[in-house]
C-alpha cells in the first residue's frame, strides 16, 4: 500500500509535466491539424534556457526561502518568454509558408525543424548531460514505513511545487480559452479558419498565438523537468515529446482536458509500469498504448469523432 | 534616391532589425551562454561566455535580412527574377535522369577500378569503403522512396526493417550458423514480414498518425533489441558475424581462397571491392523492381494514393492493401540493405539503429525529390560522402541535414528534382512535367 502510495504521487507528478507539454501538441493540432514534431525539442529549449538562468544567477538550495522562490519565478517568466520566441520562429519558418502545401511538407519540416533543434543544441551547450544541484530539497515523509513493507512515503517539496503551479497554470489557461476574446478567436479558428478570416480574425496571428502559448507551457514544463530530475541533455525532448503526444491522443487531440487528463494518465501508467512491472520497457509500455490508442479509439477518451470531409 | 525608394530602405532597415532582435532573444542565451561542467569546482554548472558567436548570428541575420528585402523581397525588380531568367527551366531537368542514370551506372561499375589505379590497392580503400556507405544509404533511400516518394507514407521508422534484416542475419547466422547467401533472401522477407504486421493495423490511419505511429514502432524494435539481453546480446551487440563468400569462396589467404582460385596475389582489397558490387548489385535491384513496379496497377495506384486519397477510395482501389504493398515492399528491401550491413560490419549493436538514423534516410530522400530515384543518388553521394570527406565537420552533418529539409519544403515542397513522368501516356511518348503544375489533392 505504501509502495503504491509511493508511485501515485511520482506517477501525478510526471503527469503534470507530461500535461503541459501535451497542451502545446493538442492546441495546434487543434487549429492547423499538424503534429508540432518540434514541441518536444522546444520543451528541451526551455529546460536549457531554464538552466542556463539558473547557473547565471546562481540560485542555489542555500538561499533564503523567499529569495529562492522570487528567483523561480523571475526564471520561470524569463524562460517562457525566450522559449516563446523560439516557438514562434519555428512556426514562422517552417510552418506558415507550407500553409495549403501537400499533406506531407509540414510533417517532414516539422521533423527538420526538431532535427535543427536537437543538433543546434548538441553543438551550442555540448552532448555531455547537465547535472543541476537539487534547488528543492526535502519533503513531507506521509508514512514512516510503519506498515509491514517497512516502505518510506515521501512527497517532496519539489513534487508540491509541480503539481501545484501545473494546476495554477491550467485553471489559467482554460479560463484564457474559454472567458477572453484570444481564446474565442482560436476556438473560432480550430472551427473554421475561412470563416474566422471573413469575420475579421487574423488567422496568422491567432495561430503565432497558439504556437507561443504551447511554447511557453512547454518550457514551463521544462523548469519543473529540471528541478525534478536534476539532470538535462540535448536528447530529453524526443522521448518527453513522443509520450506527451501520447498523452494528448489519448485524451483526444484538440481537447485541452483531455490533455491534462492524457498526461496524467501517461504520467501514471508509466511509473506503475516501471514500477510493478519493468524499468527497461517503461517506453515500450508509452509506445504502445500510442498504438493502440491510435487503432482502436483514434477519437481518444474526450475528443470528438473526426469527420472526414472532402 | 527618390521618396520612395527612401521609404523602402526605411522599412528594409526596421524590417531587419525586428529579425536581428529575434535572432538576439533566440541565441543571446542558447548560443551566448554554455551551460557547462567546469573543471575544479566539485561537478558544478558553470557558465563559458560567448557573445563573439552572437554577434555574429545577429549580424548574419541582420545583414542576410536587409539584403533580401532591399534587393528581392521589397525590390521592383528581384534579383530572383532576373536570376530566374539565367537559370535553367524546370522542364530542362527532366531529360536529366535520361542521361545522368547510364553515366551515373556506369561510373559506378567501373569506379573500384579507376580508385585502384590512381590511389593503388591499400589507399583506395578508404574510399571503397565510402563508397559502400553512400551506396547502402542510397539503396535505403529507394527502400524509403517506394513508402514516401511513391506512396505519400510518411515512414519515421524505417530504420527498423534496417534493423530486423541486420538481426535476421546475425541470429541466423549465430545461432544456426547460415550463410550470407541464404540468410539474404530470409531477412528480407522477416522484415516484409514485419512490415506487414506493423502496417497492417495502423494503415489505416491518417498520414500525421501514420508517421508518429512508425516512430513508436522503430522505437520499441530498438528498445526491444537493447533489453533482451540473453537473446541479442543487448547492447553489447552480436560481434563475429560471418563474412559472404564469392560462390563458396572466402576471401582468405590459402590454397581454396578466392585470389588463389582465380590465380591474384591475395590482398584483402578483393573483399571490401566485392563488397562494393554486392551492395551495388542490391541497389540497382531496388531501383529496377520500382522503377518495373511503377508501371504495373499497383504503382500507379501508389501515386494516385500519394496525390489523393480521397479520390482513389471513390475510384474502387483498395487503399490498405495499396499501402500495405509500398509498406511490405520499402521494409524488404530495407532488410536487404540491413543485412548487407551486418556482414560488412562484422558487428551490430542497437546502437546503429536509432531514430537519427531513420532520419538521415528521410532527409536523403526529401532532398533528392519525393519520387525521384535519380535525386536519391545524388542526395546520398552529396550529403554522406560530402560529410565524410570533411570529418572536421561531421557534427554538424545533422544540424545542415535539418535545415536542408526545412528549406527545400519551403522553398520546393516537392523536392529538388520534381518532374513527374506519366508512367503511362496515350502518345506513348510521355514527358515529364514539373511538379510545380500538378495541382494539390487532398488525402
Amino acid at each position: 500500500m505504501e509502495y503504491f502510495l509511493q508511485q501515485l504521487i511520482n506517477g501525478v507528478t510526471l503527469g503534470s509535466i507530461y500535461g503541459l507539454i501535451a497542451i502545446g501538441y493538442t492546441m495546434v493540432y487543434g487549429i492547423i491539424g499538424m503534429i508540432n514534431f518540434a514541441h518536444g525539442d522546444i520543451f528541451m529549449v526551455g529546460a536549457f534556457i531554464s538552466l542556463i538562468l539558473i547557473v547565471t544567477l546562481g540560485v542555489t538550495a542555500s538561499m533564503p526561502l523567499a529569495l529562492l522562490i522570487l528567483a523561480l519565478i523571475a526564471i520561470l517568466i524569463v524562460s517562457m518568454a525566450l522559449t516563446s520566441v523560439w516557438g514562434w520562429t519555428v512556426e514562422r519558418i517552417a510552418y506558415r509558408p507550407l500553409r495549403g502545401s501537400f499533406r506531407l511538407a509540414p510533417l517532414i519540416t516539422a521533423i527538420g525543424a526538431s532535427i535543427v533543434l536537437q543538433n543546434f543544441v548538441q553543438i551550442s551547450q555540448g552532448a555531455r548531460n547537465k547535472p543541476l544541484q537539487p534547488l528543492i530539497p526535502g519533503g513531507f515523509t506521509l508514512s514512516e514505513g510503519a506498515g509491514e513493507s517497512g516502505f518510506i512515503v515521501q512527497l517532496s517539496y519539489s513534487q508540491i511545487l509541480i503539481i501545484v503551479v501545473t494546476t495554477v497554470l491550467m485553471i489559467g489557461f482554460t479560463t484564457l480559452i474559454n472567458k477572453t476574446s484570444l481564446g474565442r478567436a482560436q476556438r473560432s479558428c480550430e472551427q473554421d479558419r475561412k470563416m474566422a478570416s471573413l469575420l475579421g480574425i487574423n488567422v496568422d496571428r491567432t495561430i503565432s498565438l497558439t504556437f507561443v502559448m504551447g511554447a511557453s507551457l512547454a518550457s514551463v514544463a521544462g523548469l519543473m523537468f529540471l528541478i525534478y530530475y536534476g539532470v538535462i541533455d540535448f536528447y530529453i525532448g524526443f522521448l518527453a515529446g513522443v509520450k506527451a503526444f501520447t498523452a494528448a491522443v489519448l485524451g483526444g487531440i484538440g481537447s485541452l482536458p483531455g490533455a491534462m487528463l492524457g498526461g496524467l494518465l501517461i504520467g501514471l501508467i508509466e511509473t506503475f509500469w516501471s514500477g510493478y512491472f519493468s524499468v527497461e520497457y517503461k517506453d515500450v509500455a508509452a509506445f504502445s498504448i500510442l498504438a493502440i490508442v491510435l487503432i482502436f479509439m483514434p477519437e481518444g477518451l474526450l475528443g470528438k469523432p473526426e469527420v472526414e470531409k472532402v | 534616391m527618390s521618396a520612395q525608394s527612401e521609404s523602402r530602405f526605411v522599412s528594409a532597415v526596421k524590417d531587419s532589425a525586428a529579425g536581428g532582435l529575434i535572432a538576439l532573444a533566440l541565441f543571446s542565451l542558447m548560443l551566448g551562454m554554455k551551460a557547462e561542467v567546469a573543471s575544479g569546482m566539485g561537478g558544478q554548472l558553470g557558465i563559458e561566455y560567448r557573445w563573439g558567436a552572437v554577434a555574429i548570428a545577429v549580424g548574419v541575420v541582420f545583414f542576410g535580412r536587409l539584403i533580401l528585402n532591399l534587393f528581392v523581397w521589397k525590390a521592383e525588380t528581384p534579383v530572383t527574377g532576373i536570376a530566374a531568367g539565367l537559370m535553367p527551366k524546370a522542364s530542362s531537368f527532366s531529360g536529366l535522369g535520361k542521361f545522368a542514370m547510364p553515366v551515373f551506372l556506369v561510373l559506378a561499375v567501373v569506379l573500384p577500378f579507376l580508385l585502384m589505379s590512381y590511389y593503388g590497392a591499400s589507399g583506395s580503400r578508404r574510399y571503397l569503403d565510402l563508397a559502400i556507405l553512400v551506396t547502402t544509404y542510397v539503396m535505403l533511400g529507394w527502400g524509403l522512396n517506394i513508402v514516401v516518394g511513391l506512396a505519400g507514407l510518411l515512414d519515421l521508422g524505417y530504420v527498423a526493417f534496417y534493423a530486423v534484416g541486420a538481426y535476421s542475419y546475425a541470429l541466423l547466422a549465430h545461432y544456426f550458423g547460415l550463410s550470407f547467401w541464404i540468410c539474404l533472401p530470409l531477412a528480407g522477407i522477416l522484415a516484409a514480414l514485419w512490415g506487414i504486421m506493423l502496417g497492417f493495423p495502423v494503415l489505416r490511419l491518417r498520414g500525421d498518425y501514420l508517421a508518429i505511429v512508425t516512430l513508436a514502432f522503430g522505437e520499441i524494435i530498438r528498445v526491444v533489441l537493447l533489453n533482451w539481453y540473453d537473446f541479442t546480446g543487448g547492447p553489447d551487440g552480436i560481434s563475429g558475424i560471418p563474412r559472404p563468400s564469392f560462390f563458396g569462396l572466402e576471401f582468405e589467404r590459402g590454397e581454396d581462397g578466392f585470389a588463389a582460385f582465380f590465380g591474384l596475389d591475395y590482398s584483402s582489397v578483393h573483399r571490401i571491392i566485392f563488397l562494393y558490387y554486392l551492395i551495388l548489385a542490391l541497389a540497382l535491384v531496388t531501383n529496377f523492381v520500382t522503377m518495373r513496379l511503377r508501371k504495373l496497377p499497383v504503382g500507379r495506384a501508389w501515386e494516385a494514393l500519394r496525390e489523393d486519397e480521397i479520390a482513389c477510395r471513390s475510384l474502387g482501389i483498395n487503399t490498405t492493401n495499396t499501402k500495405l504493398t509500398a509498406f511490405a515492399l520499402g521494409a524488404m528491401f530495407g532488410g536487404f540493405a540491413g543485412s548487407f550491413f551486418a556482414t560488412r560490419q562484422g558487428f551490430i549493436s542497437p546502437e546503429s539503429f536509432t531514430f537519427m538514423e531513420s532520419a538521415v534516410i528521410l532527409a536523403i530522400v526529401v532532398l533528392g525529390g519525393l519520387g525521384s530515384q535519380i535525386g536519391v543518388v545524388i542526395a546520398a553521394v552529396v550529403m554522406i560522402g560530402g560529410f565524410e570527406l570533411i570529418r572536421e565537420f561531421a557534427e554538424y552533418r545533422m544540424l545542415v541535414f535539418g535545415l536542408l529539409m526545412v528549406g527545400i519544403m519551403v522553398w520546393k515542397p516537392r523536392g529538388l528534382i520534381s518532374t513527374r513522368t506519366p508512367s503511362i501516356s496515350l502518345s506513348g511518348k510521355a514527358k515529364g512535367i514539373s511538379a510545380d503544375l500538378v495541382q494539390e489533392g487532398h488525402g
